[in-house]
């Protein structure tokens, strides 16, 4: 299998309040904060996964757009999928870690949580998704200043020439103060988009 | 598809600050953790493995450095400083930076903390490391819970086999952190005592902090002497839960196979297994169980949170580290706090630091999210 070879499959954006699934609108609410757009998002999108509402921000954006990607897929397969989960973002798990240490500032009013600690880590998304879509596959979590096509390239290009895995969920998923934006793509031998930097680029920066 | 070697490599931790020091005290059987008392760190007295602050700042300070550094940056900033200079590799485009963290520079989100709150972002952290020794490349931080520092080493090894890097310096640390200490706290996860990997009586974790590096190599010359090759490995989800291991090990299981199936061994090649061994009573029967599964029952195996406690994203890259230092040494450390197995199924837990011939040797983690890695190397004949 060479990398020139791969190809995009299919792509999910959710920023701005709007969800689409490659060039096509599924859903829009300019009008709602976060909490409010991605719960509204959830419900239209047919998740049905009574979890979600456990999950920390970073965890909910990863999860809808991958099930977006995934659901198709997985739904037409009794096999288990070997689709590993490469995902980067630059706040980490930041506006949990965040909650964490509030909780914890004040020796009179000390209240961590196991159930906000246990986000303080931004691959819990990949577990999430991972126990959803029954993935015991490669999961990796990288951290840069800015969305970096390159990388995700030689990385997804690898695990797919070494068989570590059939396709690759690819991306960036970030939670902060002011902003969130998914944008996720799935890396497979099937599709219509070269897979190379350039178009990476393309798609990432068409919004 | 090219090979990948570990090469140079250091430690930086409370038992020395350099690896030769570290794996001679671990020969001797000394413990890094001690009883630590700091209301900063822990409301009551805890175990852990801390660095001594004075021993780190004099150290540090030798490097003359410009500008102000945090606890996290000067470990790590130390301890690539000595392979980058021991290896004398050129920081060109063809050299790749991985750092390998869970949670960075946290500490800085503590308002009683002198460093600005943007510390906190691992991406800076990154730049940081970067700007400081002058890589061309852009660091990759890899952060994805206790199985990083292994994982690291699997990614330095998938971009040089891409063709992206021919070296790769990666750097894992992480700090005992009231962060981290009030979290796994939480979780009650926390050993009264110094913890003892599938011991009956173990009873939790002790967090540990240190920052080690290596230098993974594409070529097998100007090797150092205790080099390994990578011969395989592979990280398989549990898909399972996101707190708590697998019962029945599967991504373990299934890291395992995947690793040996690449490196083209079976069990019956492993000489010695490096394990993860957190000491919590869930994680020492799964990774049991994983291993009965694969009929690695009696190789020889330990954990070294007892000399370390669990250093978090550095976990991997230490004991691997020390695993080199095991096969050069020929030597199976002893598996400290280990008394009388604890665990539903056999192991071949190493009780007392012996002489043998080592060839090949695995190391696994496992971590939140339910990720779990495993590698196998081989000593370099020289």
């Amino acid at each position: 299998m060479k990398a020139q070879h791969l190809k995009i499959k299919e792509y999910c954006r959710i920023s701005n309040n709007k969800v689409l699934l490659n060039d096509q609108l599924l859903y829009e609410d300019p009008g709602h904060d976060f909490t409010t757009f991605i719960k509204l998002a959830y419900k239209k999108m047919d998740t049905n996964y009574p979890k979600f509402f456990k999950m920390d921000d970073l965890s909910k954006l990863g999860f809808l757009a991958s099930d977006i990607l995934l659901k198709p897929t997985i739904q037409d397969s009794e096999m288990p999928n070997n689709i590993a989960l490469v995902f980067s973002n630059s706040a980490s798990s930041l506006p949990t870690d965040r909650k964490h240490q509030e909780s914890i500032a004040d020796k009179e009013n000390y209240f961590p949580s196991p159930a906000v600690f246990v986000y303080t880590l931004p691959n819990i998304c990949l577990g999430e998704i991972s126990i959803k879509h029954r993935l015991y596959s490669e999961n990796s979590f990288f951290i840069f200043n800015h969305f970096n096509a390159e990388y995700l390239h030689d990385y997804a290009s690898s695990l797919i020439e070494s068989e570590k895995a059939d396709e690759v969920l690819c991306g960036w998923i970030n939670c902060d103060v002011e902003d969130y934006e998914a944008f996720l793509y799935l890396v497979s031998t099937e599709g219509n988009i070269a897979h190379n930097k350039e178009e990476i680029i393309k798609l990432y920066t068409t919004k | 598809m090219n090979k990948s070697y570990l090469s140079y490599n250091n430690i930086v931790s409370s038992l020395g600050f350099d690896s030769p020091t570290v794996v001679q005290n671990i020969h001797e059987g000394l413990s890094g953790i001690t009883l630590i008392e700091d209301e900063n760190l822990f409301p009551n007295p805890f175990y852990a493995s801390v660095i001594d602050s004075d021993d780190l700042g004099k150290a540090f300070e030798k490097l003359r450095p410009n500008g102000d550094y945090t606890r996290l940056e000067q470990m790590m900033i130390l301890s690539l400083d000595k392979i980058i200079k021991a290896s004398g590799v050129e920081l060109t485009d063809r050299v790749g930076l991985i750092l390998s963290t869970t949670k960075g520079n946290v500490d800085t989100l503590d308002p009683k903390n002198p460093m600005p709150t943007e510390r906190a972002y691992l991406g800076t952290l990154g730049h940081i490391i970067k700007n400081y020794f002058g890589f061309t490349t852009e660091p990759i931080v890899l952060s994805n819970a206790c199985v990083s520092g292994i994982l690291a080493i699997s990614i330095a090894k998938r971009f040089i086999s891409q063709g992206t890097f021919d070296q790769v310096f990666i750097v894992g640390g992480d700090i005992v952190s009231n962060f981290i200490l009030s979290g796994f706290n939480s979780f009650q996860a926390m050993s009264p005592l110094p913890c003892k990997p599938y011991c009956k009586q173990r009873a939790g974790i002790n967090i540990g902090e240190v920052a080690a590096s290596v230098l993974v190599n594409k070529d097998d010359n100007n090797l150092a002497p205790e080099a390994v090759e990578v011969l395989g490995e592979a990280s398989c989800n549990d898909a399972n839960h996101i707190s708590g291991p697998s019962r029945t090990g599967e991504g373990l299981y299934r890291s395992i196979i995947s690793a040996f199936k690449e490196a083209n061994v079976g069990p019956q090649d492993i000489d010695y297994i490096s394990a993860h061994g957190t000491a919590t009573i869930f994680n020492d029967e799964m990774e049991a169980i994983a291993l009965n599964r694969l009929g690695l029952d009696a190789v020889p195996l330990n954990s070294l949170k007892g000399y370390f406690g669990h250093t978090l994203g550095a976990s991997g890259l230490l004991e691997t580290i020390v695993g080199m230092h095991s096969l050069y040494h020929n030597t199976l450390y002893s598996s400290k706090g280990f008394t009388e197995l604890g665990v539903s199924q056999p192991l071949n837990i190493i009780t007392a630091t012996t002489v043998k011939n080592l060839n090949y040797f695995m190391k696994t983690a496992s971590g939140f999210g339910g990720c779990n890695t495993a590698a196998v190397f081989k000593k370099v004949q020289s």
